[in-house]
C-alpha cells in the first residue's frame, strides 16, 4: 500500500489540509521537514514545482478508507515561514516545535513557538545541513 | 466496533479546542518563578516543577503544573533531556548500520524502529523480503509486544504503589528478554532486523523455548488479574481517571492503547496490514472509557494476543532463507569469504562502504506497543539516508498529558504519566 503525495504551495497548504480534513483524514501522524541543501539532485519533483532548500513534509491518516496522505511544501531558505496546523489539527503542535527546533522554520501563528528538544538558549538549528557535526562547543549554561 | 462503522466528530469540535487551551500551560521552560513572583500573595495558584528526575516520571520527563491546592489546572509536559541528536547521526550511518541507531530509540521496544527502519529502506530499494524473514519479524515483535507490555504492567504496579507488582513484572519481562537473548544475541538493542531480512536464522530449539514461554505466561497473567484488576484499592486509583476521548485523540494524532482505550478499534495490524499480519487471527482490544484501567486492561489484554499470534506463528513458520538473496545488499555467506576473494571483497566492501539506495523518499509505519511508529527516509542516492526521521508514537502521545490530568489530584497525574507509558528516549531521540 503507497502513500499518496501532494505537492502545495504555501498558499495553498492550509486550504488544502482543510480539505483533507473535511475528507476523513482524521489525524496529522507527522509533522518533519528535510533540509536539501546538499542534495545534488532532486528528481522526484513535478515540473511545476520550485525546488526550495527546505521542505515541510506533512502525513496525514484516514482511516475510514485506510490510507496514507503526504503533503510536500516547499519553503525558501530566505523566507522559512509556513501557517501553523495547529487550528486545524491541535496535535501537530509539539511536532511543529521539533521542527522549528531543528530547522528554524516559523509556524505562523503557533501558540508555544519555544524550543521543544533543545535548551532555549540554544544557538542553531541542528538538523540543517549546515550545521556541523560535533563542531560546536557545548553551550549549556552551567559550563560557561 | 470497527473504524470504518464509527463517525467520530473530527479534530476542531469546538469542546475539543476550548478544553485544549485551557489545559496546557503554555510559558517558557524558566517562567514558572517569574510568573509566581509577578502574581504575588493574591494568586492562590502555585506553578510547581515535576521531573525530570522523578521516579514516576519514566526517565527524564518534566512537568510543570500549575496547582490550585492539591488540583492539577493547566501543565506542560518539558522534554528534550535525553536528546542525542540521533536523527542527524542518522545521516552519518549506512543503511546497514542505521538499525543499530534507530534501536537505541524506543529501548522497551526496539525490534520496532529497527523494523520501520528497515522497511522504509526495503521500499527505497524495491526489495522484496523472503517469507521466512517476514515471519520471523513477526516472531520478533510479538515476543517484544509481550516484553514491553510486561515493563508497563511492572512500572504501572509500581506507581500506583503496588510495589510486589514491579517484581512480577519485572521477572515475567526477563524471561521474554531471554529468549530474545536467545535468538538476537542482545537481551536489548537487538540490531536483529536488518534491511533485507534478518541478522541470523532461528536457533536451534527455538520452537521449544516459545512454547514454554507462551504456555507459562497465561497462568502468570492471570496471576496479575488476582493481583491488580480485581482490587479494589488498585481499580479505586485507575478508574475514571484521567479520561480522554476519541474526537479529542484523533485530534491531537494519538495511536496506540490510548486511542484504543477509548473504544476505539484502530490497530495498524489489522487496519492497513504490515509483514504477514493478514494471514493471522487477533482481536484488537479496546476499552470503553478511555480512562487509566482501560489503558492498564488494554496492555495486559494485548499479550494474551500476541501469545494468540505467537502459536499461530509456530504453526506456519515457512522454511526458506532468512534473508533476501540479492548480492547487493546481502553480504555472502561466513564460509565462502574462507574459499574465495571476491566474497571477502564483497564483504568488506558491503560492511565499509555500505550499499547505494535509489534516490527517493518514503514513509513506513509499524504498530509498535505504543502505537504508530513511523519511519521517514529521503535518499540521494548514496549508501547513507540524506534524511532519516523516526515519527515516535511517545512524543505524539505526550500531549495528552495536559488533558487528561486537568482538574485532578498530583497523585493521579502520577497514574497518568504512568498509563500513557511513555518512553523517554523516543520521545527526544
Amino acid at each position: 500500500m503507497t502513500d499518496s503525495v501532494l505537492h502545495v504551495s504555501r498558499d495553498q497548504f492550509t486550504e488544502t489540509v482543510a480539505g483533507l480534513r473535511d475528507d476523513g483524514y482524521v489525524s496529522v501522524l507527522d509533522v518533519t521537514a528535510v533540509d536539501y541543501l546538499e542534495h545534488p539532485g532532486r528528481t522526484d519533483l513535478p515540473a511545476e514545482v520550485t525546488p526550495e532548500r527546505f521542505e515541510l513534509v506533512v502525513t496525514l491518516i484516514s482511516h475510514t478508507a485506510p490510507g496514507r496522505t503526504r503533503l510536500r511544501v516547499q519553503v525558501p531558505d530566505d523566507d522559512p515561514t509556513v501557517p501553523t496546523l495547529f487550528d486545524l489539527y491541535p496535535g501537530t503542535e509539539a511536532l511543529e516545535r521539533e521542527v522549528a527546533d531543528m530547522f528554524g522554520i516559523v509556524f505562523e501563528g503557533h501558540p508555544d513557538p519555544s524550543r521543544i528538544l533543545m535548551p532555549p538558549d540554544w544557538e542553531g538549528h541542528p538538523l540543517r545541513k549546515d550545521f556541523a557535526v560535533g563542531q560546536i562547543p557545548v553551550q549549556f549554561k552551567a559550563t560557561r | 466496533m470497527s473504524a470504518a462503522d464509527t463517525t467520530v466528530e473530527v479534530a476542531t469540535d469546538e469542546a475539543v479546542r476550548r478544553r485544549d487551551d485551557s489545559a496546557v500551560l503554555r510559558i517558557g521552560e524558566d517562567d514558572g518563578e517569574r510568573l509566581e513572583a509577578e502574581a504575588g500573595t493574591s494568586d492562590t495558584s502555585m506553578v510547581m516543577n515535576m521531573g525530570p528526575q522523578h521516579p514516576s516520571t519514566h526517565g527524564v520527563l518534566r512537568l510543570m503544573l500549575e496547582m490550585e491546592g492539591e488540583t492539577v489546572m493547566r501543565s506542560k509536559p518539558v522534554i528534550g533531556y535525553l536528546h542525542t541528536g540521533m536523527e542527524k547521526t542518522a545521516e552519518t550511518l549506512t543503511y546497514l548500520q542505521g538499525p543499530t541507531n534507530v534501536t537505541r530509540m524506543d529501548y522497551a521496544a526496539p525490534l520496532f524502529s529497527e523494523l520501520a527502519f528497515s522497511m522504509a529502506t526495503e521500499a527505497l530499494l524495491g526489495l522484496e523480503v523472503p517469507p521466512r524473514a517476514t515471519w520471523i519479524r513477526m516472531l520478533m515483535c510479538e515476543l517484544n509486544r509481550i516484553s514491553s507490555h510486561l515493563l508497563f504492567q511492572a512500572t504501572n504496579g509500581m506507581d500506583i504503589g503496588a510495589v510486589s507488582m514491579m517484581i512480577y513484572g519485572w521477572r515475567e519481562r526477563e524471561e521474554a528478554l531471554r529468549l530474545l537473548e536467545t535468538i538476537t544475541g542482545l537481551r536489548m538493542n537487538h540490531n536483529f532486523i536488518r534491511p533485507g531480512g534478518v541478522a541470523a536464522d532461528l536457533p536451534d530449539g527455538w520452537r521449544d523455548e516459545v512454547l514454554t514461554l507462551i504456555d507459562a505466561l497465561p497462568a502468570r497473567l492471570n496471576e496479575f488479574d488476582t493481583l491488580l484488576t480485581g482490587q479494589p484499592i488498585y481499580r479505586e486509583r485507575l478508574q475514571g481517571v484521567g479520561v480522554i476521548n476519541t474526537a479529542e485523540c484523533l485530534a491531537l494524532g494519538v495511536t496506540g492503547p490510548i486511542l484504543r482505550s477509548t473504544g476505539y478499534a484502530w490497530d495498524l495490524r489489522r487496519d492497513m496490514p504490515y509483514l504477514a499480519y493478514d494471514q493471522v487471527d487477533f482481536d484488537v482490544v479496546v476499552g470503553t472509557y478511555g480512562d487509566c484501567f482501560d489503558r492498564y486492561a488494554i496492555r495486559l489484554n494485548e499479550i494474551r494476543e500476541s501469545i494468540r499470534i505467537l502459536a499461530q506463528i509456530l504453526h506456519q513458520m515457512p522454511s526458506g532463507d532468512y534473508r533476501v538473496q540479492d548480492k547487493k545488499v546481502t553480504p555472502p555467506p561466513r564460509a565462502r569469504i574462507d574459499e574465495s576473494m571476491e566474497a571477502l571483497i564483497h564483504h568488506f566492501k558491503i560492511f565499509t562502504e555500505g550499499f547505494k539506495v535509489p534516490a527517493g523518499e518514503v514513509y513506513a509505519a509499524v504498530e509498535s506497543p505504543r502505537g504508530e511508529l513511523g519511519c521517514y527516509m529521503v535518499s540521494d542516492g548514496s549508501a547513507v539516508p540524506y534524511r532519516m526521521h523516526i515519527r515516535g508514537p511517545s512524543f505524539v502521545n505526550l500531549q495528552t498529558l495536559p488533558h487528561m490530568m486537568q482538574g485532578g489530584m498530583v497523585a493521579d497525574a502520577v497514574a497518568i504519566i504512568s498509563s500513557v507509558d511513555p518512553i523517554m528516549g523516543e520521545v527526544d531521540r
